[in-house]
């Protein structure tokens, strides 16, 4: 057969064989979207990419909280009678044709009167008009095109944000003076002298002084706060000498013009400040799609559906569940609370709380846990704790969660700036006291000058510019870090510890052996006919790897919950699933998942599902334990400890059953013995040992979508590149001493000028650039050089 | 009075407008968001095919 893609989403089509207006279509739910598209005029939307749609989601009940005035009204940016805006959150933002069928929804619904959106964000701004259609409805036209919005708890807490740009301001106030003061103090570099000079260059003089002043007190005063509070706790960081530098440069220039003795330093002293502005711009610059600092709140519900006394449904805010509520949980919905099983099927997905990958089934009057998922259709729960005295939720009491990685942390450049301050003010003191001697009327200008020329602005910006620029390489390769000063942690790490489930385990593929006696053609007819009824998990994977046979329609068909399904076809009779429902002794050393197979109650064998991993783990193991301590944390059972000693090499430690509280306690002990710990992990158990560790770096299949808080995301396609990761960090780490070597040479440079007593402004104006220009070039070119090493 | 005080304050208040002028622009949030509008941009021709295919579309119908 001829091989199709979805018109709509690009996925595989030729399986469905669903054709609309001579086009292909993988589901139902996509040709929907086709059809809404065309009927409103909005095909553009396929001419401007190929197939950027997703298929639509079913979202019926789901989104019933948001009936709740007090959920919307927390919601909306903007609230009046005609007129409510609403800012959503949607992951699947990822082409032009989204923004251009986001920014035509007014053609879909006439109450929108504009929507923008914000690509780099992946956000849309919908304003629209509350007479004539509700977020509700708002949401549910956006779920049926494909556009889901992800609403969750931490929307809820958050509140309006506001963006912070003093930044910009602060640059832009730096740069406009440093142009204007430039161009002022031109003349002066050359033509001293002439008569039209003589004239007016008390005016010229004092502009510049006007000019410097907001650069001074508005765009330097970070570095002068920086400087304080690392002088008060008695910490000579980097700042340091840069607020001195500054400051001697201001007081200096403004005693020269008020003296009449010199021209002043105007042209450096706002130069150096643009250009450390500059350097700061270029290293916050984040990725701002991505969100680094997620707790359970991003994964919960706003709202949940509880039911009342009289037996009616509600929505209610999930922070306001009591004890002893009933919650109606539907499919795919997060339990938000510890509560008990009351009525229904539940099947329960923990693996964000535990990292097992398999869903438990209970019966009512069970506990079930926060944080779980509901894989079967809907149940009813009673409330046993709130929200915030749930196990999950209690994990973020712990004191991990609430101290500042980056603070604790010297970066290379604040320890070299200890000794490097006090070299300083040592040279400064003996030029001084030298000229003392010789010539007491240079003496003081001696002083300043060492303290103008060593201002090190070229080794401030080195790091900036090397880490802002290897960030970027790296999130090119889609290995995203939350800030520059990850990959200097990075390349201090000694021990790396990985999650097993989701991390070096793939999430998508299982791999699938068969024990046992061999079927014959009828039985694995009649096996895949079975199976195909069945909806759990494992029957759609078997389901999935068996050979195409004829599928037969059968006489009987029964799915016991929790124990496996049996089926009947003429004379056979199959059951497939548990080992006692197929009639056999559980055995004890069967720890990994298997389904069994049972034909008119004679046993065949077990199909045993074992985890697949990631493409190239054992390879990137092998290249790791050359440098690295590893270790493998699970949450899961020691049912693939054979398999995995087998791929890893034979140093690799093993430990199985480990609580999210064990894995941090793990990683604290190993810090305190001096280990430098990179902890990788995907789920939410992960969370403590992320936070523990000096660099965490979240798994994820979909970057866009859940990763729990952490230092950096890794796109898991991008898993076994990780070893090319580290070493590049340890280059970026290299490329910084080097340029702080080719700094110091320019400030050896500068500092004979300033000894000896002959620091013209004009020297001062062309070493301060030259010295940070070259340290920006250099710093690019070596990191663009490694960055192409990288595949 | 010198003709260099009216160059000079000419200069200080066109470099001071500019200066305005880019901080009204990022108070607006012109610089929040440095990727969409690029493409926005390119929208405007799509929006005058989709006329035509309308009219296509009502011919097909008649």
């Amino acid at each position: 057969m001829e091989h199709k893609t979805c018109f709509h989403c690009g996925l595989d089509a030729t399986k469905a064989n669903i054709t609309f207006d001579n086009k292909p279509f993988c589901c139902n739910g996509c040709k929907t979207v086709y059809e809404i598209f065309t009927v409103n005029n909005l095909t553009c939307y396929y001419d401007l990419q190929t197939a950027p749609g997703a298929t639509p989601k079913e979202v019926a009940g789901k989104y019933n909280f948001l009936e709740n005035t007090k959920i919307t009204e927390k919601l909306l940016e903007f609230n009046s009678d005609n007129v409510h805006i609403v800012n959503l959150y949607i992951p699947h933002i990822h082409c032009s044709s989204c923004i251009w069928i986001l920014e035509n929804l007014n053609k879909l619904n006439k109450a929108i009167s504009a929507s923008t959106v914000n690509f780099g964000k992946k956000t849309v701004r919908i304003s629209f008009n509350p007479k004539k259609t509700t977020l509700k409805e708002l949401v549910i036209l956006l779920s049926s095109i494909g556009y889901e919005p992800y609403i969750s708890l931490e929307d809820y807490s958050v509140g309006k944000k506001k963006t912070n740009r003093s930044l910009i301001y602060k640059l832009g106030v730096a740069g406009f003076a440093f142009g204007n003061v430039m161009f002022l103090s031109f003349p002066e570099y050359f033509e001293v002298g002439e008569y039209w000079l003589e004239q007016y260059k008390h005016l010229f003089r004092w502009l510049m002084f006007s000019y410097s002043l907001p650069v001074v007190f508005y765009s330097a005063q970070d570095y002068f706060i920086s400087a304080y509070k690392g002088l008060r706790s008695k910490i000579l960081n980097i700042d340091v000498p840069i607020a001195l530098g500054a400051a001697v440069l201001f007081i200096r220039s403004t005693t020269e013009i008020i003296l009449d003795i010199g021209s002043g330093f105007f042209d450096s002293l706002t130069g150096l400040i643009f250009f450390l502005l500059v350097g700061k711009f270029f290293q916050e610059k984040t990725y701002t799609f991505l969100s680094f600092e997620r707790d359970y709140k991003s994964y919960f519900p706003i709202g949940i559906t509880k039911i009342t006394a009289e037996g009616n449904e509600t929505s209610i805010q999930v922070y306001d569940i009591k004890k002893g509520d009933r919650l109606l949980i539907r499919n795919e919905e997060l339990i938000p609370v510890d509560c008990i099983l009351i009525k229904g099927n539940a099947r329960i997905d923990y693996s964000f709380v535990t990292g097992e990958s398999k869903a438990v089934n209970k019966a009512s009057g069970d506990k079930l846990f926060a944080g779980g998922k509901q894989l079967n259709g809907t149940i009813e729960v009673d409330v046993l704790k709130s929200v915030e005295q749930s196990y999950l939720t209690q994990l973020w009491s712990n004191d991990v969660f609430k101290k500042d990685k980056a603070s604790a942390f010297t970066s290379l450049t604040n320890s070299i700036s200890k000794n490097f301050t006090i070299a300083i003010l040592l040279i400064a003191m003996v030029a001084t006291s030298y000229w003392l001697f010789v010539d007491a009327s240079k003496a003081i200008n001696v002083f300043t000058a060492v303290l103008i020329i060593a201002c090190p602005c070229a080794i401030a910006l080195s790091a900036p510019f090397t880490f802002g620029n290897v960030l970027r390489i790296l999130g090119k390769k889609k290995f995203y870090l939350k800030n520059a000063s990850v990959i200097e942690q990075l390349a201090k790490i000694n021990t790396i510890i990985f999650d097993k489930t989701g991390t070096i385990t793939s999430n998508k593929n299982t791999a699938i052996t068969y024990e046992g006696a061999t079927l014959s053609k009828d039985e694995e007819s009649l096996l895949k006919s079975t199976l195909r009824g069945s909806n759990h998990p494992l029957s759609r994977s078997l389901y999935d790897i068996l050979d195409n046979e004829n599928i037969i329609t059968l006489d009987d068909f029964k799915e016991h919950t929790g124990k496996g399904i049996e089926a009947h076809y003429k004379a056979q009779s199959i059951k497939v699933g548990a080992a006692t429902f197929v009639g056999l002794q559980p055995s004890k050393n069967s720890l990994n998942t298997a389904v069994h197979i049972s034909t008119n109650n004679n046993y065949k064998g077990k199909y045993t599902f074992y985890n697949a991993y990631r493409k190239g783990m054992s390879k990137l193991f092998n290249r790791l334990k050359k440098t690295y301590d590893l270790a493998i944390l699970s949450g899961d059972n020691e049912g693939e400890k054979n398999n995995l000693k087998k791929l890893l090499p034979s140093k690799t430690k093993l430990l199985f059953n480990q609580k999210p509280e064990d894995k941090l306690e793990y990683i604290k002990y190993h810090q305190s013995e001096g280990a430098n710990v990179l902890m990788i992990g995907d789920g939410l158990n992960d969370a403590g040992a992320l936070a523990q560790s000096n660099v965490g770096i979240a798994i994820s299949e979909n970057v866009n979508i859940f990763s729990p808080a952490c230092d950096a995301i890794l796109d898991a396609s991008k898993f076994n590149q990780l070893a090319n990761y580290l070493k590049v960090a340890k280059l970026a780490f290299s490329i910084i001493k080097w340029s702080f070597v080719l700094s110091f040479i320019y400030n050896f440079i500068g500092l004979y000028f300033a000894v000896t007593g002959q620091l013209a402004p004009v020297v001062a104006a062309i070493l301060m650039p030259l010295s940070s220009i070259s340290i920006v070039v250099f710093t690019t070119i070596c990191t663009n050089i490694i960055g192409r090493k990288l595949k | 009075m010198s003709v260099i005080y009216v160059l000079l304050a000419i200069s200080v208040i066109v470099a001071v407008g500019f200066f305005i002028a880019f901080i009204l622009a990022v108070k607006s949030g012109q610089y929040d968001d440095s990727y969409t509008p690029s493409v926005r941009m390119l929208f405007e021709d799509e929006l005058i095919k989709d006329k035509i295919e309308k009219t296509v579309l009502t011919k097909k119908k008649d």
